[in-house]
C-alpha cells in the first residue's frame, strides 16, 4: 500500500494544531512552518501525479480495512491533477498573504488555513461519499474562520450568511447519503455504482430522489443558478486572498458532481438517465449569463471578481453537463484555467482595494497603478476568453464539445454573448479604476483639492507622499499566478493529452470499481 | 413506530424550514438546529427501523440492527453541534458589531446580499 497518498491529508492535519499549541505566539515561526508545509505539499502531490499520470488508479485502505467496510482514499488522474492545483494555488495564495500582512490582522490565520488544505484536499481524495461530507465539512468550518478573519460588521454579517446558508447545504447532504443508504446499503462509492447499476428499473423514485439531492448540494457548492446568492456577498466580504483560496472551492462542487455523476449515476445509467444533464444544462447557461452580466453591473471590484468566478463556473458546467468524454476534457483543462484566473483576479482586487478602496469609481491614481493595470489586464483577457490566453483556449474547447450536443446554438450563443458582456464589463471597470485616473485634467482638479493637506510633513517633499516600503512579495504571487495561465496556454497540447486521459478514465468507471473493491 | 418516525421528521423539517426563512438570527439558528435533529433521526432510521436487536456481533444473537447508521448519526450530531457553536459566535459577533441581527440585508449599503 503506497502511504503517500494519505500524506496531503495528514500533513495539513498535523501541522494545524502543531501551530495553534506551539506556535501560536510566533507570527514568523507560524510563516515558516505554514510556507514549508505547504511547499512540502506541493512536491507531494507532484509526486502523486508523476504515479498517476500513468493510468493506474491506486487505493489506500484506511486502518487496511478492505474496500466497502473501511474507508478509502483513491488517487486517479482526476483526483492527482485537483490535489496539484490546490496545494499551488495554496502556496501562492499564501505568499501572498504573508507578503501583504492580511495574516496578521486576526488570530490563526495559518492554521485554519492548514485546515482548509486539509479538506479540500480530502475531499478530492476519498473515495467513500460519507468521508467526503465530512471532509466537506472540515473545509466549510475552516472557511467559515478564514472567512471572518480580520473581522468587521460588515465581514461577520456576510458571515453569518455564508454559515446558515451551508448548514442547509449540509442538511441536505446528509438526507442525500440517508437515502442513498437506505436504498443500497453502501456509501462506498465504487460499490456504490455496482449496487446502483444492479437496482431494478421499476421502483426507482427513492434513488432518482438521493441522486437530485446530491446534485442540489453540490450545486450549492459550485455556486450554480438559482443556488449561487452566497457566493457574491460572501466572496466580496472576504479578505480577498482567502477569496483567492476559496476559488477552488466552487470547483469543489464541480469536482463531485464530475465524479459521481460519472462513477455511481453515469450518462449510461437507465434509471437515472438524463437526470443530471437535463437539469444541469440550463442552469449552468444561466449561471454564466448572470455571472457576465453581474460582471457588469459590479459597482466593487471585489464582487467583480466574484461574479467573475460565477461565470466561469458557468462555464465550467456547461462542459460538465454534457457528459461526453470531449466535454470532460475540456472542463477539465477548465477547471485548472479558472481556478487560477479567479484567484489572480481576486488578488488584484486585493491590491487595488488596498491602495484606493474597492470601489469602481474615479480616484486619484495609485502607487503601482502602471503595473496593477498590466495585471488587471492581462488577468482580464484571460478570464473572459480573449486571445491569446488560456480562457480564450479553454472556451474553445468547450464550444467545440458541444458541437455535437442537440442544444449546441444554445450553448454557443450564451457563451458568445455573455463573454461579450464580460468584455465590456471588465473594460469599463479596468478603464475607470486605472486609465481615467490618469486623465490630466482631472488629475490636475484633484491635486488642487487636496493640496492643503494637514496631514504632510512640514518638511517632505512636495511631489512624493509618504510612501511606505512597498512588499514584492505580492507581486511575486500574483506574476506567478499569471505565469501559470501562459504556461498553461503555451503547454495546452500536453494539458489536454492530460485532460483527455482523465476524461477517458472518468467514462470507464469500471477500472475505477474494480481497483477500489479488489483493493491494492 | 414508522409513522411516529415519519411525521416526527416531517414536522421538524417543516418547522425547521420555515425558521430558517425568518429574519432575525436567532429563529434562524434554531430553525436550523431543528433541521439537523430532523436530518439525525431520518439517518437513523435509514438502517430500518428495528427493535431490541443488538448492533455488534454476538454468537447467540442472529437478527441484527444495522450499525452503520448509528455510526454516521454519530458524526452528524457532533459536526452540527460544532456547527450551530459556530454560528452562534459568529452571529453574536455580527450582532454585538453591527447593533443589528437581521440577516438578510447588507448593513451597510442596504442593498440585497
Amino acid at each position: 500500500m503506497n502511504h503517500w497518498i494519505i500524506a496531503p491529508v495528514v500533513l495539513p492535519a498535523v501541522l494545524a494544531p502543531f501551530t495553534i499549541m506551539v506556535l501560536r505566539h510566533h507570527l514568523d515561526l507560524e510563516r515558516i512552518f505554514s510556507v514549508a508545509g505547504t511547499l512540502v505539499l506541493v512536491v507531494v502531490t507532484l509526486a502523486l501525479l508523476g504515479q498517476a499520470s500513468d493510468g493506474a488508479i491506486q487505493v489506500y485502505e484506511l486502518g487496511a480495512w478492505p474496500a466497502p467496510f473501511g474507508i478509502v482514499l483513491v488517487l486517479d488522474r482526476l483526483a492527482a491533477m485537483m490535489i496539484v492545483l490546490t496545494s499551488v494555488l495554496a502556496l501562492v495564495v499564501l505568499l501572498y498573504a504573508i507578503g501583504t500582512g492580511w495574516d496578521e490582522r486576526g488570530r490563526h490565520f495559518h492554521a485554519l488555513f492548514q485546515f482548509q488544505l486539509m479538506g479540500l484536499l480530502g475531499a478530492f481524495l476519498t473515495g467513500d461519499a460519507f468521508n467526503l461530507f465530512v471532509f466537506f465539512e472540515v473545509l466549510l468550518i475552516a472557511s467559515y474562520g478564514l472567512m471572518i478573519h480580520g473581522g468587521g460588521g460588515r465581514r461577520l454579517q456576510a458571515g453569518v450568511q455564508y454559515v446558515v446558508y451551508n448548514l442547509i447545504g449540509s442538511a441536505l447532504f446528509l438526507l442525500a447519503l440517508g437515502t442513498l443508504y437506505a436504498v443500497t446499503g453502501t456509501l462506498n462509492m465504487a460499490d456504490l455504482a455496482v449496487r446502483v447499476a444492479a437496482l431494478s428499473t421499476h421502483d426507482t423514485s427513492l434513488i432518482r430522489v438521493g441522486a437530485v439531492l446530491l446534485l442540489l448540494v453540490f450545486a450549492i457548492k459550485a455556486a450554480v443558478l438559482p443556488l449561487h446568492f452566497w457566493l457574491p456577498a460572501t466572496y466580496a466580504s472576504a479578505p480577498l486572498p482567502v477569496a483567492a483560496l476559496f476559488a477552488i472551492m466552487t470547483k469543489v462542487g464541480a469536482y463531485a458532481i464530475l465524479r459521481i455523476y460519472t462513477l455511481v449515476f453515469g450518462p449510461d445509467l437507465a434509471i437515472t438517465h438524463g437526470l443530471a444533464s437535463d437539469w444541469l444544462m440550463p442552469a449552468a447557461l444561466a449561471t454564466m449569463a448572470v455571472g457576465c452580466v453581474g460582471i457588469l453591473g459590479s459597482r466593487e471590484i471585489a464582487r467583480l471578481a466574484a461574479f467573475a468566478t460565477i461565470s466561469s463556473v458557468g462555464t465550467l458546467l456547461i462542459a460538465v453537463s454534457l457528459f461526453t468524454p470531449q466535454a470532460a476534457a475540456a472542463a477539465i483543462y477548465y477547471t485548472v484555467h479558472s481556478t487560477l484566473a479567479s484567484a489572480v483576479l481576486f488578488l488584484i482586487a486585493d491590491l487595488v482595494t488596498e491602495r484606493r478602496g474597492g470601489t469602481i469609481a474615479l480616484g486619484p491614481p495609485m502607487p503601482q497603478s502602471g503595473l496593477i493595470a498590466a495585471f488587471f489586464f492581462i488577468a482580464a483577457i484571460a478570464m473572459i476568453g480573449m486571445p491569446p490566453l488560456s480562457g480564450y483556449v479553454g472556451k474553445l474547447l468547450v464550444m467545440q464539445a458541444a458541437l455535437a450536443s442537440p442544444q449546441v446554438w444554445w450553448i454557443w450563443a450564451v457563451i458568445l454573448a455573455a463573454s461579450l458582456i464580460a468584455l465590456a464589463g471588465m473594460a469599463r471597470a479596468g478603464s475607470i479604476l486605472f486609465w481615467k485616473p490618469h486623465d490630466a485634467q482631472l488629475h490636475a482638479a484633484q491635486q488642487a483639492e487636496s493640496d492643503p493637506d494637514p496631514e504632510q510633513a512640514p518638511g517632505s517633499e512636495p511631489e512624493r507622499p509618504v510612501a511606505r516600503p512597498v512588499p514584492s512579495l505580492p507581486f511575486v504571487a500574483v506574476s506567478a499566478l499569471l505565469g501559470g495561465l501562459a504556461a498553461l496556454t503555451v503547454l495546452a497540447g500536453p494539458a489536454m493529452d492530460y485532460a483527455d486521459a482523465t476524461a477517458a478514465q472518468l467514462f470507464a468507471p469500471a477500472e475505477y470499481i474494480g481497483a477500489v473493491l479488489k483493493g491494492p | 413506530m414508522e409513522l411516529l418516525v415519519a411525521s416526527a421528521v416531517g414536522v421538524l423539517t417543516a418547522a425547521g424550514i420555515y425558521l430558517v426563512l425568518r429574519q432575525r438570527t436567532f429563529p434562524v439558528i434554531v430553525g436550523l438546529s431543528l433541521l439537523s435533529y430532523a436530518v439525525n433521526v431520518f439517518l437513523f432510521a435509514t438502517g430500518r427501523l428495528i427493535l431490541n436487536r443488538p448492533p455488534i456481533l454476538d454468537k447467540h444473537v442472529t437478527e441484527y440492527t444495522d450499525p452503520l447508521p448509528q455510526a454516521l448519526v454519530l458524526t452528524a450530531i457532533v459536526i452540527s453541534f460544532g456547527m450551530t457553536a459556530v454560528v452562534v459566535m459568529i452571529a453574536l459577533g455580527a450582532y454585538l458589531s453591527e447593533q443589528d441581527d437581521r440577516i438578510d440585508t447588507n448593513a451597510e449599503t442596504g442593498e440585497d446580499a
